[in-house]
């Protein structure tokens, strides 16, 4: 049967009195390209912290790979399948990039257990963001889409089965998008299921099979690229008509 | 097991052996009492680094756990005086219980409210210690030293070399973690917490983990304390120097690897032992919180790092 | 022994030890509460406060009050000139958490260890008509040694409500604890913000540090008793409300109080670290958190 990968049924979170998420339902399918998107504010944001664990969801359920998950820890979400990448990059900045690469590995990936090439496995990540030449700088030496590549391959590392993608093109030249798209899809075309967060329509529209609006902590439209640039709703919510 | 383990093993067997080995050769006991305070900062700072320097969590605390240590060790010397690694255990027992405790309580929360409780803990565990007179309270109590031991000479020469080996200890200790997949979790904690736990590193079991090793060790090196000093009182015992120190140093030597703790107890510990005869202990404290803060603002890395950039530039020069 | 008299004056000692907390704490709560600047040196500002009016007061006959009130305009450039430091050190590169904190520790220390190589470690004391002296009101007595630094206490924590909340300023303050882009879209520097408000943190210190000194003598390192007490009234006030700070250091100075009356002075002490510890186990956002 087609299960679905990640099932979120009716998520609520509040911060104090405001609402952020009011009872949303998502369902991504497996290898699906899933586009999340929405004007700022609209609670994407909040939506991946609560789905990778960095905040406990108030109401409702999150269920992944056919796992109840909404009250397990962030770190233990990793190890079933889900990685992330942050919107500001955060890397561990005492460590080459190999280094970055390798928590991941031997946390998530490997959960500690003796005897692994960890470094091996480390470059041929790197390899495919072709970013072997960097390998042994220090996060400091890096350029911003250096950085956003950092991200993803540290996400990577993790052997996810489902990744979240947080707005790794803001403020990337048309190339630079380019370049991580391609990488995207080549992970989706060997198995990786995506979650994009973009603000890049381009980038969103051609990646998407389908996509969520999210408005105001509200889900506002679902849909194929297609229905979603013809949807009403979305208009109104991105143009404040 | 890797090459480097097995060497770093045989030579921290080398040290203890030859500690022994001195304390059949030397007779001084200025030294052995000079050497024993040397050596127990080796094991504070260290044990401080494992928290403040691989986690990046600063610990204001240490006399607090030194000190407990030291009375954990007051209260079975009065009711059973049992042999010193008893002592030795339940102290780092005490102390290690006290570290997971305090860590549990505020490590979920931002990481400056551990720091903020560690700040308050010693004033009110001295406190607590004041108060009850079966350890002595305020006033301090004596504590008669085993008047032998056997193949030591006396108890002092006994005493320097058991803080020798908890210092050999307590470094390879530090460095057992810091090359292990626990160090390196915790390294990825200090740089960015959030990211870290996305990583999926466990970060609340690691943080827990350096709280009561880094807490144990303290309260290991407090122990023998009442032998060391044979009158003890909670204003020694929780003196604020501990954890001035035991911070300072590994700031002076550098905290993201074990040789820098060890390098900056080594030398400001063996500095304030050669000031205390010339220099008053004001000035001493002076001078200890003044590179303090120098090094904190002109040279984050300690030593060690000044040292490695060093290095590397020469190496530029000649390539 | 559990006379209602007895009750009252506990109550009333407290609540005016309290007074004073509250003006202690204030310039922690904004600078820790509202700027995110964990100052633990705050306490050490506050017994060098302390010691300058003591030395104006023995010198010159200074009153203690208004020394505190001249000495606070040098304070603030004091408090103006650390932060700087502490931006250009720690805050810009981000290493706030570890050497940033160290920073102030070494500050505390060395503030402590001057005043112990200038003053000396005995207890000094300060003069004042009002010092010893005290009233009834009916059963309850009340010293004026703790009913002056409640009242200034009081106007000072009323004061910095009111610039708070009313001023430009004070208003661009709390401005930057909540959203600092915000307020740079303004059009206002969240740096210099947070600059002066530093500034005035350690004004208020070095203020209460004279109020301080009325209440009792003082010693170099009494400063260290009082780190769990402004953090203790802080964070169960709620990091960065003024209102929340008063009530907060009302009820650790009334608890403080019926804890020394019930089972003496020696664990008074223990209360703020009890208030402390709870508040972080139970509440970490305090009374009035956000």
């Amino acid at each position: 049967m087609a299960e679905n990968l990640l099932d979120v049924h009716g998520v609520t979170k509040r911060f104090g009195g405001f609402s952020a998420l009011t009872r949303v339902d998502l369902h991504v399918k497996e290898n699906e390209r899933f586009g999340l998107i929405g004007p700022n504010g609209s609670g994407k944001t909040t939506m991946i912290n609560c789905i990778s664990g960095a905040l406990a969801n108030d109401e409702g359920n999150i269920v992944f790979a056919g796992r109840d998950i909404t009250r397990i820890p962030a770190y233990q979400r990793t190890r079933l399948g889900i990685a992330r990448s942050f919107q500001i990059p955060k890397p561990f900045v005492s460590m080459t990039v190999l280094e970055n690469l390798c928590i991941p590995l031997e946390y998530a990936a490997h959960q500690h257990s003796h005897g692994v090439e960890l470094r091996g496995e480390a470059m041929e990540i790197l390899e495919l963001m072709s970013m072997t030449d960097k390998a042994d700088v220090r996060t400091g030496g890096l350029t911003q889409i250096e950085l956003r590549k950092l991200e993803l391959a540290r996400a990577m590392a993790a052997k996810p089965k489902l990744l979240i993608s947080d707005e790794a093109m803001a403020g990337l030249s048309n190339t630079e998008v380019d370049d991580i798209l391609e990488i995207l899809v080549r992970l989706n075309e060997e198995g990786l299921t995506v979650i994009m967060i973009e603000h890049i329509m381009r980038a969103v529209m051609n990646f998407s099979e389908r996509i969520v609006v999210l408005d105001a902590g509200e889900k506002i439209a679902e849909g194929t690229p297609d229905e979603i640039v013809n949807n009403k709703d979305v208009e109104r919510a991105y143009l404040g008509a | 097991m890797s090459k480097e383990r097995k060497l770093f093993l045989i030579v921290a067997a080398v040290l203890i052996v030859g500690s022994f080995l001195i304390t059949t050769q030397m007779e001084n006991r200025f030294y052995y009492k000079a050497a024993y305070v040397v050596l127990q900062y080796v094991v504070l700072a260290t044990a401080w680094n494992i928290l403040g320097g691989y986690t990046g969590y600063v610990n204001f605390g240490t006399a607090a756990f030194f000190a407990m240590g030291a009375y954990t060790a007051v209260a079975l010397i009065k009711t059973w005086k049992p042999p010193l690694y008893v002592l030795l255990v339940m102290g780092g027992l005490v102390s290690g219980l006290l570290g997971l405790g305090i860590g549990y309580l505020t490590l979920r929360l931002k990481g400056v409210f551990f720091s903020i409780a560690t700040l308050a803990l010693a004033v009110v565990l001295q406190m607590i210690i004041s108060n009850w007179s079966y350890v002595g309270g305020g006033a301090g109590t004596a504590i008669l030293k085993p008047r032998s031991v056997p193949m030591f000479s006396n108890y002092d020469e006994f005493l320097f070399f058991v803080m020798a080996a908890l210092a050999v200890v307590s470094v390879a200790v530090a460095w057992l973690i810091e090359k292990s997949w626990v160090g390196r979790g915790m390294a990825a904690i200090r740089d960015n917490e959030e990211a870290a736990e996305c990583m999926g590193v466990p970060i609340l079991k690691l943080k827990l983990f350096a709280t009561t090793v880094s807490g144990a060790l303290m309260g290991i090196a407090g122990a023998p304390f009442s032998y060391f000093v044979v009158y003890i009182e909670p204003t020694s015992a929780f003196h604020l120097d501990y954890a001035v120190n035991s911070l300072a140093m590994p700031m002076i030597g550098g905290t993201t690897t074990w040789l820098g703790p060890l390098v900056g107890a080594v030398l400001v510990g063996t500095a304030q032992q050669i000031a205390t005869v010339t220099l008053s202990s004001e000035m001493n404290l002076l001078i200890v919180g003044s590179l303090l803060v120098g090094f904190v603002v002109f040279a984050p890395d300690g030593l060690v790092g000044l040292f490695g950039k060093i290095r590397a530039r020469l190496a530029g020069r000649e390539a | 022994m559990l006379s209602i008299e007895f009750l009252l004056n506990a109550l009333i000692a407290g609540l005016l030890l309290g007074g004073f907390y509250a003006a202690m704490s204030a310039g922690l709560s904004l600078s820790f509460g509202l700027l995110d600047v964990v100052n633990i040196a705050h306490p050490a500002f506050i017994i060098f406060g302390s010691y300058l009016t003591f030395y104006v007061n023995e010198h010159f006959g200074f009153d203690p009050i208004l020394a505190g009130l001249v000495f606070a305009v040098p304070s603030y450039f004091l408090g103006v000139a650390v932060y700087r430091i502490y931006y250009n050190c720690f805050e810009k590169t981000g290493a706030e958490s570890l050497r940033g904190l160290v920073f102030f520790f070494g500050l505390f220390f060395l503030i402590e260890v001057i005043l112990i190589i200038t003053f000396g470690v005995d207890y000094r004391l300060v003069r004042a008509f009002y010092i010893g002296k005290s009233t009834s009101i009916g059963s309850v007595g009340i010293a004026y040694r703790l009913f002056v630094p409640f009242l200034v206490g009081g106007i000072l924590a009323a004061v910095l409500y009111l610039f708070l909340t009313k001023t430009f300023f004070g208003r661009a303050i709390m401005g930057v604890a909540q959203d600092s882009l915000a307020v740079q879209l303004m059009g206002v520097d969240p740096i210099r913000i947070k600059t002066v408000a530093f500034g005035i943190g350690i004004a208020t210190a070095v203020i209460a540090g004279s109020l301080l000194i009325i209440i009792g003598p003082v010693e170099p390192t009494i400063g260290r008793e009082y780190i769990g007490r402004v953090f203790a009234v802080t964070v169960l006030g709620g990091l960065g409300s003024m209102t929340g700070t008063l009530v907060g250091g009302l009820i650790l100075g009334v608890a403080e109080s019926f804890t020394s009356s019930f089972f003496g002075p020696s664990w008074a002490l223990a209360v703020s670290f009890g208030i402390l510890l709870i508040c972080l186990a139970v509440r970490p956002s305090g009374l009035f958190g956000r």
